[in-house]
């Protein structure tokens, strides 16, 4: 009794169904080839950390899916990459529909030269959404959730300029919050923040967890392990090596992997 | 040798920079000295409340207001024509135009600058007059409306240059963050772009009424020279620049009374212009750091 429903969770496991895959994906900057033939499938409210020293892709691979590359003169990309099973390259998809899906935190903490509130209150407005009761309430849940309510309840008209730059920055995940996508994008949350800061938002993205898929690009290894369900460690533009957090990290199949988290290089 | 070769060139420099100043302070000094021997013969008050300006008539009037309006009325229509092309021209060429297509058109509009005025002058008066003429037609030979239309096209290039350099100043991060919660390339640069470089465009269309009140040759050729208390643009009306021109060309005799009613008359251009440079000086030093 006791095998077979172990049995049957494990098959449970392999048949979740993926949040991103992507598969045979290469990224071309004109001549320069940035990802090379990187496939790899990520589950629902997990934390995924991509690691591997600067330059290796991992940025790219990530802005991927919420296609900022585009932007990129000579950007081009092949492969396939899908979201909920829809390929989010195809000619008819709606960047901006796949944008607040797919909400984005970027390296440095960058509030627009607004108030706390219009921060917050951007990505609604931006969709046309103009009731104000609404708006309020979607404000006040997206800085609880970003774990700032507190600090700014009292004058939420204040300019965002004036936050610390942690607070900032948890600003900009409660902005991104506020639109209610499904995953979020990190691409160095912390690098520009002072370790309490730092800690500050590790625990909140092992929070937001339950709610959202959650990507994050990562310079330092201890955050890696510290918050991450899965890591992937790229080098020039391959995916060198995609598993377990734990096993990654103790465990490494790969000499490059165990060498980059052990810092004998990069 | 070379401390006293090194002390030589300071010296030059700085003496350069002390004639700049000194002819500065003289013209200020000679406008200010007129314009009190001016002000010995007639009141200040009228100077300010009469609506007739008349010195080289008979019948001599000293008031300013039709000058001032003649003015500020061409600026508003060359402000009016310049505004919304130079920040829809400026607008594109940052957040739209690819880059090497930025490159080679922003110095092109900045030839717009570099035509001489007294052309614009006589396009004003030889083909926009005409043309204008057509749909109004009694739109006077001379009027303010072509004046300003033309005085617009030329200071174009004052506001699509520096609104673009202020609008492309806005960090990348911004517009990416922008992007990134799903926002239009239109929402983009009206709700986030815009107005973050808000003080950078108000800076430069300050600068751009500056020049438009200060030009005068467009307003000389086709303007007219008969001072007019009114809003109408199909009329002939004159500029303050406009009638230093006529006085200072006509035989109006040195030291007479009409013939300081110009430096009152340029006291009055020159105290404009600085309020509007020293105000676009504070926006721009105030607001300069906040991306640093």
């Amino acid at each position: 009794m006791t095998e077979k429903s172990e049995a049957a969770k494990i098959e449970a496991l392999i048949d979740e169904k993926y949040k991103l895959q992507t598969k045979d994906v290469n990224v071309f900057y004109g001549d320069f080839q940035a990802i090379k033939e990187v496939s790899m499938n990520i589950k629902p409210n997990t934390i995924t950390a991509f690691i591997g020293p600067s330059g290796c892709g991992k940025s790219t691979f990530l802005r991927l899916f919420n296609r900022m590359n585009d932007y990129i003169e000579g950007f081009r990309v092949e492969g396939k990459i899908k979201i909920d099973d829809d390929n989010i390259y195809k000619k008819k998809i709606q960047l901006e529909q796949l944008r607040k899906e797919v909400g984005m935190v970027f390296q440095k903490p960058n509030p627009f030269p607004k108030s706390i509130f219009e921060n917050v209150a951007y990505g609604l407005k931006i969709q046309g959404i103009k009731d104000k009761k609404l708006i309020n309430e979607r404000v006040e849940k997206a800085l609880l959730q970003a774990d700032l309510w507190n600090e700014v309840k009292a004058d939420l008209n204040k300019s965002a300029l004036t936050l610390s730059g942690g607070q900032q920055q948890r600003l900009c995940i409660a902005r991104t919050l506020a639109v209610e996508p499904s995953i979020i994008l990190m691409d160095e949350p912390t690098s520009a923040l002072d370790p309490i800061s730092t800690s500050k938002i590790e625990e909140l993205i092992h929070h937001l967890k339950e709610i959202y898929t959650i990507i994050i690009v990562t310079h330092n290894m201890q955050q890696a392990s510290r918050i991450s369900d899965y890591t992937a460690f790229f080098y020039m533009g391959e995916l060198i090596e995609f598993d377990k957090t734990k096993k990654i990290f103790t465990n490494p199949e790969k000499k490059r992997t165990e060498n980059y988290i052990t810092g004998r290089f990069g | 040798m070379p401390k006293i070769r090194e002390l030589i060139i300071e010296k030059s420099l700085l003496s350069s920079a002390l004639i700049t100043i000194a002819v500065t302070v003289g013209i200020i000094l000679v406008l200010t000295i007129e314009t009190f021997s001016f002000f010995k013969e007639v009141s200040i008050f009228d100077f300010f409340t009469d609506i007739e300006w008349t010195p080289l008539f008979t019948q001599k009037h000293y008031g300013i207001l039709p000058l001032l309006t003649g003015t500020l009325l061409t600026t508003f229509i060359a402000i009016s024509v310049a505004l919304p092309i130079g920040l829809s021209i400026s607008i594109y060429l940052s957040e739209y135009a690819p880059r090497s297509f930025r490159k080679t058109i922003k110095p092109l509009l900045e030839l717009l600058a570099a035509v001489p005025s007294v052309v614009y002058g006589f396009f004003a008066l030889v083909v926009v007059t005409p043309y204008l003429q057509q749909f109004i037609p009694n739109l006077s030979g001379f009027n303010s409306l072509s004046a300003g239309i033309v005085m617009g096209i030329m200071i174009i290039p004052f506001v699509s240059s520096l609104s673009e350099d202020a609008l492309f100043a806005v960090p990348k991060a911004l517009r990416e963050a922008s992007y990134g919660m799903g926002a239009t390339r239109l929402q983009t640069a009206f709700k986030v772009v815009v107005p973050a470089a808000s003080s950078g465009i108000i800076v430069s269309i300050i600068l751009a009424i500056s020049r438009a009140i200060g030009e005068t040759m467009i307003v000389a050729i086709a303007a007219g020279q008969q001072p007019r208390l009114t809003l109408d643009p199909t009329v002939p009306v004159e500029t303050i620049t406009a009638y230093i021109v006529q006085v200072s060309l006509g035989d109006v005799q040195h030291g007479s009374l009409e013939y300081r009613t110009i430096f009152a008359a340029g006291i009055t251009l020159f105290i404009f212009t600085f309020l509007l440079n020293t105000v676009s000086f504070r926006i721009r030093k105030k607001y300069r750091e906040k991306y640093e």
